[in-house]
């Protein structure tokens, strides 16, 4: 019966290919149908030989063990579309720097490959990445296996057309214009399907859980979903001329189009980006540390304020534009107070290394850990100070955007994705260890000087454009034309695309590290530290003239 | 603290509770903010000369917002004496009210584009297009000279006015039928331009692309950014002052 309803939505979809009425939309047809007729025929050869899952070891069925098949795909996903996104934006940059690269081609230019990078990076490496993670903590903190377990799988392959449909469809052309939700109508109707099956398959999971408590890491995954699910119903609501063409017209237009973007814009950081890898977080920086979380009453504040306030934050991407000011000052207000709960985060995850400190030596993937703590920290206090009206008045439109949303995704979301990843790699393909603890410290020193690299050229290329722009002579008229300004960046542009080659270098080692890690390959290394640690001697000397108490334990 | 911690605990056990709360607790930002725009008769004022894109400019935005231009150009000038002495009047809401999708922007890697029309000549921006560094040396915009070869799509126009119509934009009957016919007309040097100037006063006809005889993307592109900004006299405004 399945197979029929594969072989239904294929014919569907090569009907809507020979009606279609721009090329876009009958190649994306094309694409959807042979989707769906590869998974008719993947359900037949399963139901026939039922031997497929056979080369994923350790074999899943049977209830003794966690449902990690599709965790081990959402793995390999999430470093393949890494690898692209970082390499789309290493092009793109070196674009801006070098405009021939262009190629006189109307596929590569970077107004069509910029969406591509921003997707690939945000849905395609942060949205597998979310997925694979949440499946994994979810089974583990309800000590239960995944329900409905072919919606998971199903939610794992359509995601993977959804992004194969928003790829191709940048680089013809096709895109609604909306940062971050570029993807047109009928993508957007697949994604629906797709993200209501998600929450599905996750809230069925937490329904069977075997724990009377859901875990906090949980209630993170949990509103991440549901409120992306709210934004990007509304955020897409457009009306296409015709049914069988890829273009549609948004809703709303200026003002309100403006703002309902923004909403968007601001909380696919805030949701995608920051609360589902809070998700993370919250589990996978307790697990590598092995000490609970710092705080539980402070995650319970943490959780609340921080879903309630990030929803307002939006206005401040349209300071001092034609949106009323009531709802910019709104806008920057939130924004600064958002600042209290995403430290409280930060506190709270970088808290629970107390005592195991050590480890930030000993441990790469801990360091990871910290770091993208860290760059959490500073990229959410970069934030509220840009929301300040004053403040924005100079940095936006300018590159010291740009760096900003780098110092956060390169740093935090980039660096807790590659430590959640090195710390499921063995455990999910039940390797004793990782193929090489070295070369997770190579990437680490890679992906940090190609950050502080590209966050630097950008901070200092964006305030120099800032005050260029507004710069007076004594003669009272304005010093630089535009252009003259454009040319004063080529120096920073050509330092962010260094710190990108970089970046993209750890991300190379990373893969070839995971890759060899699934080929069950143990390097033979000197371990990271020769120090002998004895947790009985790590505490403090009895002060003079008590009487030493006897260890606790 | 203790007894709401306490009655936390109600909500950690059970997923619907926790759904349900989360949810109308990321719904009320959104609400507050974004629902009153809509009836709140201050947020767009209009402003007499600002009318909807004809058929030849729509195409053009269509063609702008496809290749991503919003990427680099912003098309909102923030009321600051920098700004408007460098791309004039600042921005108001009333410019963007036809605007379905707004492309006001988050980046000016190149420069505003909200006043662009009228500022350069049909043939500087079709040498700009094809080569924008013959004319701007330090640009780093990418070539579109692919614009000149491709031909506008001139059959199925009336659908996308229908449906700007029916997501707010008001298109009479007259506009629809005759869409068709406006969109070639505009384009063209030499054709009778009387009917496509009752509909869009201020709207000119002419070949944009230098390219006689041919509708191109080019065309519809220049057009489109040979009108941006320019449709309301702020010359001819009274100052609200001596209104009163």
């Amino acid at each position: 019966m399945k197979v029929g309803g594969w072989f239904a939505a294929a014919l569907l979809a090569f009907i809507a290919f020979a009606l279609s009425t721009d090329t876009g939309f009958a190649v994306h047809m094309a694409i959807v149908g042979v989707a769906a007729l590869l998974t008719a025929a993947a359900t037949m050869v399963r139901a026939d030989h039922g031997a497929l899952a056979g080369i994923w070891p350790p074999a899943t069925p049977g209830g003794d063990s966690y449902d990690d098949e599709v965790i081990r795909w959402g793995v390999i996903a999430t470093v393949f579309w890494g690898l692209v996104g970082f390499l789309a934006g290493l092009v793109i940059a070196s674009q801006l720097a070098y405009p021939l690269l262009n190629l006189h081609s109307e596929y590569t230019t970077f107004g069509r490959l910029r969406p591509l990078h921003t997707s690939a990076v945000i849905f395609a490496f942060g949205g597998n990445a979310l997925i694979a993670t949440s499946y994994y903590v979810v089974q583990r903190t309800c000590r239960t296996r995944l329900a409905f377990p072919w919606l998971a799988r199903f939610v794992f392959w359509g995601y993977q057309l959804f992004i194969v449909l928003a790829a191709t469809g940048y680089v013809m052309g096709i895109t609604e214009s909306r940062e971050y939700a570029e993807p047109e109508w009928y993508v957007d109707i697949w994604l629906t399907i797709v993200w209501v099956s998600y929450l599905a398959v996750y809230v069925g999971t937490v329904v069977r859980r075997h724990e009377p408590h859901i875990y906090v890491a949980n209630w993170f995954y949990l509103g991440f979903i549901i409120t992306v699910a709210m934004l990007h119903l509304v955020n897409n609501m457009s009306l296409p001329p015709s049914w069988f063409g890829s273009k549609s017209y948004s809703a709303f237009s200026g003002v309100q189009d403006a703002l309902t973007q923004w909403w968007y814009g601001h909380n696919a950081v805030g949701f995608f980006l920051t609360a589902g890898f809070l998700g993370m977080m919250y589990y996978f920086v307790p697990k590598q540390a092995e000490r609970p979380i710092y705080s539980y009453r402070l995650s319970i504040v943490h959780f609340w304020s921080l879903i309630f306030l990030y929803i307002w934050a939006g206005p401040h991407h349209l300071h001092y534009t034609a949106l009323p000011d009531w709802a910019q000052t709104l806008g920057m207000v939130f924004s600064i107070v958002l600042w209290m709960p995403s430290w409280g985060g930060m506190i709270n995850g970088l808290m629970t290394l107390n005592g195991a400190w050590d480890k930030v030596r000993t441990d790469p993937i801990i360091r990871m850990m910290v770091f993208a703590l860290a760059f959490y920290g500073m990229a959410t206090f970069e934030g509220p100070m840009m929301s300040i009206k004053s403040v924005n008045s100079l940095s936006h439109y300018t590159n010291w955007t740009i760096g900003h949303v780098h110092s956060g995704a390169l740093g935090w979301n980039g660096m807790i994705t590659f430590a959640a990843l090195y710390y499921m790699a063995p455990r999910l393909w039940g390797r004793e260890r990782l193929y090489s603890l070295r070369l997770v410290n190579w990437h680490f020193w890679l992906a940090t000087i190609g950050i502080v690299l590209y966050a630097s050229s950008m901070w200092v290329a964006g305030i120099t454009q800032g005050l260029m722009w507004r710069e007076y002579g004594s003669d009272g008229y304005l010093v630089y034309a535009f252009a003259e300004v454009v040319a004063a960046m080529h120096p920073y542009y050509v330092i962010r695309v260094s710190g990108g080659v970089l970046y993209l270098a750890g991300t190379i080692i990373m893969a070839w590290n995971i890759g060899m890690t699934i080929r069950g390959r143990l390097r033979v290394e000197a371990p990271m530290t020769d120090a002998a640690y004895d947790p009985s001697r790590d505490r403090p000397l009895p002060r003079a003239g008590t009487v030493q108490p006897v260890a606790a334990e | 603290m203790a007894n709401l911690l306490g009655g936390h605990k109600r909500i950690e056990r059970n997923v619907t509770l926790l759904a349900v709360l989360a949810f109308i607790t990321v719904a009320i930002g959104g609400i507050i903010e974004i629902a009153p725009l809509f009836w709140i008769s201050a947020t767009v004022v209009k402003v007499q000369g600002v009318r909807p894109y004809t058929p030849l400019e729509q195409v053009g935005r269509n063609i702008y917002v496809r290749e991503g231009c919003y990427g680099c150009h912003s098309q909102m000038i923030r009321p600051f004496r920098d700004e408007v002495e460098r791309y004039g009047h600042y921005s108001l809401s009333s410019e963007s009210m036809y605007d379905h999708p707004f492309q006001w922007g988050s980046e000016r890697t190149g420069p505003d584009l909200a006043r662009i029309g009228g500022r350069y000549s049909d043939t500087w921006h079709v040498e700009h297009m094809t080569d924008p560094r013959s004319v701007v040396p330090e640009s780093i915009m990418p070539p579109y000279a692919f614009l000149a070869d491709r031909d506008v799509k001139v059959s199925d126009i009336a659908d996308h006015l229908r449906a700007l119509r029916r997501v707010g934009v008001p298109y009479t009957d007259e506009d629809i039928a005759s869409a068709q016919a406006d969109l070639v007309t505009q384009g063209s040097a030499d054709a009778d331009a009387s009917g496509l100037a009752k509909r869009y006063p201020d709207a000119k006809a002419r070949d944009f692309d230098g390219d006689p005889g041919r509708l191109t993307e080019m065309d519809a592109l220049v057009a489109y950014l040979q009108s941006l900004g320019t449709h309301i006299d702020f010359n001819a405004a009274e100052p609200l002052e001596k209104a009163k």
